[in-house]
């Protein structure tokens, strides 16, 4: 009983720096000019929720969790075959990088697009800032981390005698790792996709500064509303895209623990 | 590891370091051309400027001249600084917003009148600019001009063989993907506006429209739209065309020499950054005082060889040498100058440009 007192700091700053904000998202969607009205909320439903390029965000933050599986899986499953010593040194390698700030190395992918490879590949006039591929890229180099770290986590700790019971009951390597690896690291790789996705769907950051402005995710078109209409004292249709997506990261946080949930009890999906 | 990490790290800013001393040339001039006024004055003094808008020096020799501690915060955009100035515990004692602003801010009387009288230096403002900024501060009664230039088009002239003398070049299909838009409503607006034949002050809806209806045609032979990381792509020679303030401009020419920047014939916008007192500000000596250093010949010569911008001191300009006063973008001719407007708060009608703005962003992607 007594150790609840513990948490009590968290909770009172989840109050203040969690929910007062999403109350105020809220109060901001319905309010206009200190009125309150559902039409403009409606309104921003109907025919401004910027469906495509929630569309476009979706598919670029798929996109950007396949990729990172894909690189990040063989990744995590060398490092947690090496010795201890060795898999530690190049995983503190690994994560290096992220001793610095998040903004600091997107504006350096911004100069490496922008003037450093296409100097070193002869793009005659051309750059790689302000594509689709550019930001793909950027966005796969931020998060692959936050992919590789679960995966790390769960193969590392497999018990190796499994692999050896599989070897002795007369499975190949390939059949050992589609049929006991792979299903025991789900775990990872649902937390994993977890920690790339949700991020990679409310990226910012990345589109804002290596899109050239003219590749925009929904975060810039939220803050096109915002830094736009606010002038006009219209927060409603900032406020409501806020709300859109963060309707969408809730429909994936559920269906992430779903599939999560699954699997502890009894490994359905597989 | 860790020892070899630490020496490396040192070795780094040591070399950081020298390098930064080593790039200064002789040591510069800042003495007083106008007489060292300065009693002591104490206090403090807040001020909130543009990023990189002042030479640091200065903020040095005015604290040791008159005592006063200087608090200084940067912005980034006019509209942020308005929201800074609104707040009901704003601490600022000055600031430089830009002409526009300062007549919104003259009309919800949030700006204190100056006293001339402490402002002597305020004599060596070249008089050409009064005629501008009396538009925005009838009388010029509340603000003093700071820095100003116009908006034009910098273009690479191994890229763009023809002439440049229209904003229709930035509409020429054989550029496509190397033309820079600028990423602020009024600027880019009035760029099409301009073209259009437009004023940029309009209050007719339908020119807006049309104006926005020519920037969603152009979306396509955008590189992107941008503010500040358009001089760099300019300087490196990663773009052929840029809608760019003249300041910015002579910054990118004074790095690469392929650049040229022109202001077309259909005319453009003329800016100004004014420095103003707030009413609200509690040293108001120290701010006039402040005023009146800024506006030291010799010490607005220092100031505007660090910014690039050009300086309104006439006197300041009379210290400048050739490569300053003889360059177009630096100091514009009056043919050029008679061509160019100042912006005029808007009033309501602002929802329309932004309305307009914002559905031209959504176009994008």
């Amino acid at each position: 009983m007594k150790r609840r007192v513990f948490a009590y700091p968290y909770i009172v700053w989840m109050i203040i720096f969690i929910a007062v904000p999403m109350l105020f998202i809220f109060y901001y969607a319905v309010n206009v000019n200190g009125t309150f009205t559902l039409t403009k909320f409606l309104a921003t439903i109907r025919d401004g929720g910027k469906w495509s390029t929630l569309w476009l965000s979706v598919v670029m933050a798929f996109k950007t969790t396949v990729i990172c599986l894909l690189l990040g899986y063989p990744i995590a499953y060398i490092l947690s075959n090496m010795k201890k010593s060795v898999a530690g040194f190049i995983s503190v390698l690994f994560f290096v990088p992220m001793w610095m700030n998040f903004v600091l190395r997107t504006y350096a992918w911004q100069a490496i697009l922008e003037y450093f490879l296409p100097g070193l590949l002869h793009l005659k006039n051309g750059t790689l800032t302000g594509t689709e591929g550019a930001v793909l890229m950027v966005l796969v180099y931020n998060f692959l981390p936050f992919m590789v770290m679960p995966l790390y986590n769960t193969l590392s700790k497999l018990d190796k005698s499994l692999l050896e019971a599989s070897r002795d009951l007369g499975a190949g390597s390939l059949q050992t790792f589609t049929r006991v690896v792979l299903p025991l690291s789900v775990p990872g790789i649902v937390s994993g996709i977890t920690m790339v996705f949700i991020p990679a769907i409310t990226a910012f950051t990345v589109p804002a500064l290596i899109g050239n402005g003219k590749y925009n995710l929904y975060g810039n078109e939220i803050e096109l509303a915002f830094k736009t209409l606010s002038g006009q004292g219209d927060y409603a249709v900032g406020s409501t895209l806020s709300i859109i997506l963060l309707v969408c990261v809730l429909v994936s946080t559920i269906i992430m623990n779903r599939v999560d949930k699954d699997q502890q009890e009894g490994g359905k999906l597989w | 590891m860790k020892k070899f990490l630490a020496v490396l790290l040192t070795c780094v800013m040591l070399l950081a370091l020298t390098a930064c001393t080593g790039s200064k040339e002789e040591e510069a001039d800042y003495s007083f051309a106008d007489g060292d006024q300065y009693e002591y004055i104490g206090g403090s003094l807040n001020i909130l400027n543009w990023g990189e808008y002042i030479d640091p020096e200065l903020i040095e020799i005015f604290e040791e001249e008159t005592g006063v501690t200087v608090n200084y915060t940067e912005m980034t955009s006019n509209e942020e600084m308005l929201i800074k100035l609104r707040s009901p515990d704003c601490v600022y004692d000055m600031c430089f917003p830009s002409d526009y602003i300062i007549e919104q801010l003259i009309a919800s009387d949030m700006l204190l009148e100056l006293d001339k009288s402490k402002i002597p230096n305020v004599k060596n403002i070249e008089e050409r600019m009064y005629g501008f900024t009396d538009v925005f501060d009838p009388g010029n009664k509340y603000s003093v001009p700071y820095m100003w230039g116009t908006v034009g088009i910098l273009y690479n002239k191994t890229m763009v063989d023809e002439e440049v003398n229209s904003w229709d070049i930035l509409w020429n299909e054989k550029y496509a993907g190397e033309i820079w838009q600028y990423d602020s409503v009024r600027d880019a607006i009035a760029v099409s506006l301009l073209r259009l034949g437009y004023d940029i002050n309009t209050r007719n809806p339908d020119e807006v429209k049309e104006a926005k209806d020519e920037l969603i045609k152009q979306i396509p032979l955008l590189k992107g739209l941008g503010t500040d990381n358009i001089r760099g792509s300019m300087e490196n020679g990663k773009a052929a065309l840029a809608v760019i303030y003249s300041g910015d401009a002579f910054a990118c020419m004074d790095e690469n020499e392929d650049l040229d920047y022109v202001v077309p014939d259909e005319g453009s916008n003329v800016w100004f950054d004014n420095v103003v007192i707030l009413k609200s500000a509690k040293n108001t000596e120290a701010a006039h005082a402040f005023i009146n250093f800024l506006n030291d010949a010799n010490l607005a010569a220092r100031n505007t060889e660090f910014i690039f911008y050009s300086t309104p001191n006439g006197a300041a300009m009379d210290l400048l040498d050739e490569y300053y006063t003889g360059n177009e973008t630096f100091n514009p001719s009056d043919e050029t100058l008679s061509r160019c407007s100042v912006f005029h708060d808007l009033g309501d009608f602002v929802n329309v440009f932004n309305d307009a703005w914002y559905e031209f962003k959504s176009n994008l992607d």
